[in-house]
């Protein structure tokens, strides 16, 4: 062992010395997964045309992301956080203990969550209300709150086909996650009326309750992404799952979409807000190293551009949801604007 | 004591009983056989069957007239002038040419120009950019060339995408496979073998069919190199001090047990301790193979530590004596008559390790390894130090795409990890067959 920590240090020192000779020249970008193709895409175009190196981008997650973006500044620190949920105040406060003091944040645009099953089967038009009724883990039942007892979709909402309940969900570490929980389980929980009558049940657990999940095998939570809820639903006809709309878009010959409050989703209904369940994305740049590593500024600057993020651009067409106030994004990044 | 009377041509009870429980045994070793080699087999036709496909690609045959106008506006010819016309003006070129193209061969169907651009792929532009800027003396000429096609284009042709597929893809529109139909039978567009994907860099989702593991392959063979560097002669250097010169004691019994035990480690705690100590604490860059190799190397020194003394320890001691017994120091009779007699065994375990190193993806999770990088890195040692991701990390990248050409071009991926390992192992099997030496 003692062999095995004396040569692991003489690498590490060796490393070093050869690594000091070595500078960075391309932006590096890490965070959320669901950014990533959209990163990579603008990654692409700006290594092709815009005379700098193509960025690397790294995927792993919104708070992985974060987290690498505020471990300081410096070369072997990542210039840009990829995110599908915006910076919290304890990851602000993490940043500027690691001397990360300006960080200027980036929203280019919207991502839809859709409800999907298998193109074969049967189509469905749902409420958010249907979908708390269906996958609580307690609902009231005669005026008590009981063990949610609905096994097909035909029993939470009379118009739905009779097919089991069986939904792929987001895992708790993905950021649809929290969109699904609030959007869909607590609106749900709100629009049928059942947080009245839980708080008058059991007072200030009622939000809670409304968002505990049923964990009876009918309500199965996707920990990878959603290629696998795809494969999932592949070998299990009846099960329905949650998809981001551009993987929806590229996957549409095997699956079909579910209507929410009877609004199809699409990039135009999610951009005027009739679809109800979307959420902003974002990237965050630190400031401190625009002018250090070339291209920093360029590249955020491509990725706002009306042809790359607006209508009918490359963004839109893989599924973004263009921002109708990009243009704020556009002036946040010509001006450096800084988080306060 | 009487002996039973009995025939010799007949088999008592016991004797058929031994009999039965033999040829059972061997019906079942069979049989444990047979399972082995079906699940091969499905595994293999699996992976070729789904993976094949990557190694052709759907290409498109136009004449292109590259109007000097658009391309090199200032007219000098001047590379360095001519690199700041972005792809949007070799797109514009491109779809011009392909409409022309259709119209000539007598195509007509109800298509919009956007339907009839979106046949090629969105790499198109770059391919006939880069040709340009490599030989600006085609300005103002007409070429032939050909470019890549969509992906969903490729898909049909491949039988991924069919006519109802297309009816509910946003992606694709069956007047465009109709199209794509009429254009092979002209022989506009053809599928061939794709170098590409073995020497392409990776590309975005929008751009499935431009794919290739080029960067992967690099980074792979970057960290290969190290390890081989690094994990070699460290792993040989301490195996020969353990089994020749050290004493016997404590301490290299405590030794010999942790190699043991790190031997054993999930390759996992590896990736930890890299991240923790290249990266955090040196400073090290993200995402290069320097790392990557230096993780590898870790995981591959136990590897090689315990092949090497399994080698040296089958060197019969007689050598030894005899060398020592002429007179030789200790050294030479190491160098000179034990290690060339050891060096099959060692470099079977090395291969066998960088195999093993080759095909390791869970500690290249968490440094970064698994990235999109389009840049090729630079020649070591410089490259050492570039990012470049690593071909398992490869493969796991692409399964998580939204396209599903990606799938295709992962399997394909693996395809190509498989045929680097078989040649590793076949090389090692070789080596011990040629020279290994019995006693």
């Amino acid at each position: 062992m003692s062999c095995i920590r004396q040569t692991a240090s003489i690498l590490a020192i060796l490393a070093v010395s050869a690594g000091a000779a070595a500078a960075r020249d391309q932006v590096q970008v890490a965070g959320s997964s669901t950014v990533l193709p959209y990163a990579t895409i603008v990654a692409e175009i700006f290594g092709e045309s815009a005379g700098f190196p193509t960025p690397v981008v790294e995927s792993g997650g919104s708070s992985a992301g974060l987290k690498k973006f505020c471990e300081g500044v410096g070369e072997n620190t990542v210039d840009i956080a990829n995110a599908s949920r915006r910076i919290k105040d304890s990851e602000i406060e993490a940043c500027r203990a690691a001397g990360v003091a300006d960080i200027i944040e980036v929203q280019f645009g919207y991502d839809g969550i859709v409800f999907a099953s298998d193109i074969g089967g049967n189509a469905f038009a749902f409420t958010p209300a249907d979908w708390y009724r269906g996958l609580a883990a307690q609902v009231i039942v005669d005026g008590k709150l009981v063990t949610n007892p609905a096994t097909s979709w035909d029993q939470v909402n009379p118009d739905l086909p009779a097919q089991p309940i069986m939904a792929f969900i987001p895992g708790t570490k993905h950021g649809t996650r929290e969109v699904f929980d609030l959007n869909v389980i607590e609106r749900g929980c709100k629009d049928s009326g059942a947080e009245q009558a839980l708080a008058a049940l059991v007072g200030d657990d009622a939000a809670k309750t409304c968002t505990t999940l049923r964990t009876d095998g009918r309500a199965v939570e996707i920990d990878g992404d959603y290629t696998e809820t795809l494969s999932r639903i592949d070998s299990n006809k009846e099960g329905i799952g949650v998809f981001g709309l551009s993987f929806y878009e590229n996957n549409a010959s095997k699956l079909q979409v579910a209507t929410m409050n009877g609004v199809t989703p699409s990039t135009e209904t999610i951009a005027s807000g009739e679809y109800p369940v979307s959420r902003p994305l974002f990237f965050y740049v630190k400031k401190a190293h625009i002018g250090v590593i070339p291209g920093l500024k360029d590249y955020a600057e491509l990725f706002v551009s009306d042809e790359i993020a607006g209508p009918g651009g490359p963004l839109a067409e893989y599924g973004l949801v263009p921002d109708p106030e990009l243009a704020k994004a556009q002036a946040v990044v010509a001006d450096e604007t800084a988080l306060d | 004591m009487s002996i039973p009377q009995q025939s010799l041509f007949a088999s008592d009870p016991g004797t058929a009983r031994r009999r039965a429980a033999e040829a059972r045994f061997r019906a079942y070793g069979l049989g444990a056989v047979l399972v082995g080699v079906a699940a091969l087999l499905l595994l293999l036709s699996s992976v070729l069957s789904s993976g094949l496909g990557a190694f052709w690609q759907t290409r498109i045959h136009i004449p292109v007239t590259l109007a000097g106008a658009a391309l090199d506006p200032l007219g000098g010819r001047d590379p360095a002038a001519m690199r700041k016309v972005t792809t949007i003006a070799y797109g514009k070129v491109i779809e011009a040419a392909l409409r022309d193209a259709i119209a000539q061969a007598g195509i007509e169907l109800p298509l919009t120009d956007a339907e009839i651009a979106a046949m090629l792929s969105k790499e198109a532009p770059a391919q006939l950019r880069n040709k340009v800027l490599a030989d600006p003396a085609l300005v103002d000429g007409t070429i032939e060339v050909s470019l890549l096609a969509n992906g969903r284009i490729d898909g049909y042709l491949k039988g991924r995408v069919t006519m109802d597929s297309a009816q509910l893809d946003r992606n694709v529109t069956p007047q465009q496979l109709l199209l794509a139909d009429r254009m092979l039978a002209r022989g506009m567009l053809s599928r061939d073998l794709n170098p590409g994907f073995l020497t392409a860099p990776d590309a975005s989702d929008l751009r499935p069919e431009a794919a290739g593991l080029g960067v992967a392959i690099l980074g792979s063979a970057y960290m290969m190199l190290i390890v081989l560097g690094l994990a070699l002669p460290i792993g040989v250097a301490s195996s020969i001090y353990l089994e020749e010169f050290a004493p016997r004691n404590r301490w290299t019994d405590l030794i010999e047990v942790n190699i043991a035990n790190l031997a054993a480690v999930p390759s996992i705690v590896f990736g930890v301790l890299g991240l923790a100590i290249f990266i955090n604490f040196a400073g090290l860059p993200q995402s290069a193979p320097i790392v990557g190799g230096l993780v590898l190397t870790l995981m591959t020194l136990p590897t090689i530590i315990i092949a090497t003394r399994a080698a040296l320890k089958s060197v019969p001691p007689s050598i030894r004596d005899a060398a020592l017994g002429v007179g030789a120091s200790r050294m030479q009779a190491v160098f000179h008559h034990v290690l060339p007699l050891a060096a099959p065994g060692i470099l079977t375990g090395a291969i066998i390790g960088l195999a093993q190193a080759l095909g390791e993806t869970a500690p290249l999770l968490l440094i970064g390894m698994v990235a999109f990088v389009r840049e090729f890195p630079a020649a070591p040692p410089e490259g050492f130090f570039d990012p470049a991701p690593a071909l398992p990390a490869q493969i796991y990248n692409w399964t998580q795409r939204a396209d599903p050409a990606f799938v295709e071009r992962a399997w394909g991926a693996i395809i190509v990890l498989l045929g680097f390992l078989l040649v590793m192992n076949a090389a090692a099997i070789l080596l011990r067959r040629r020279f290994e030496r019995r006693w």
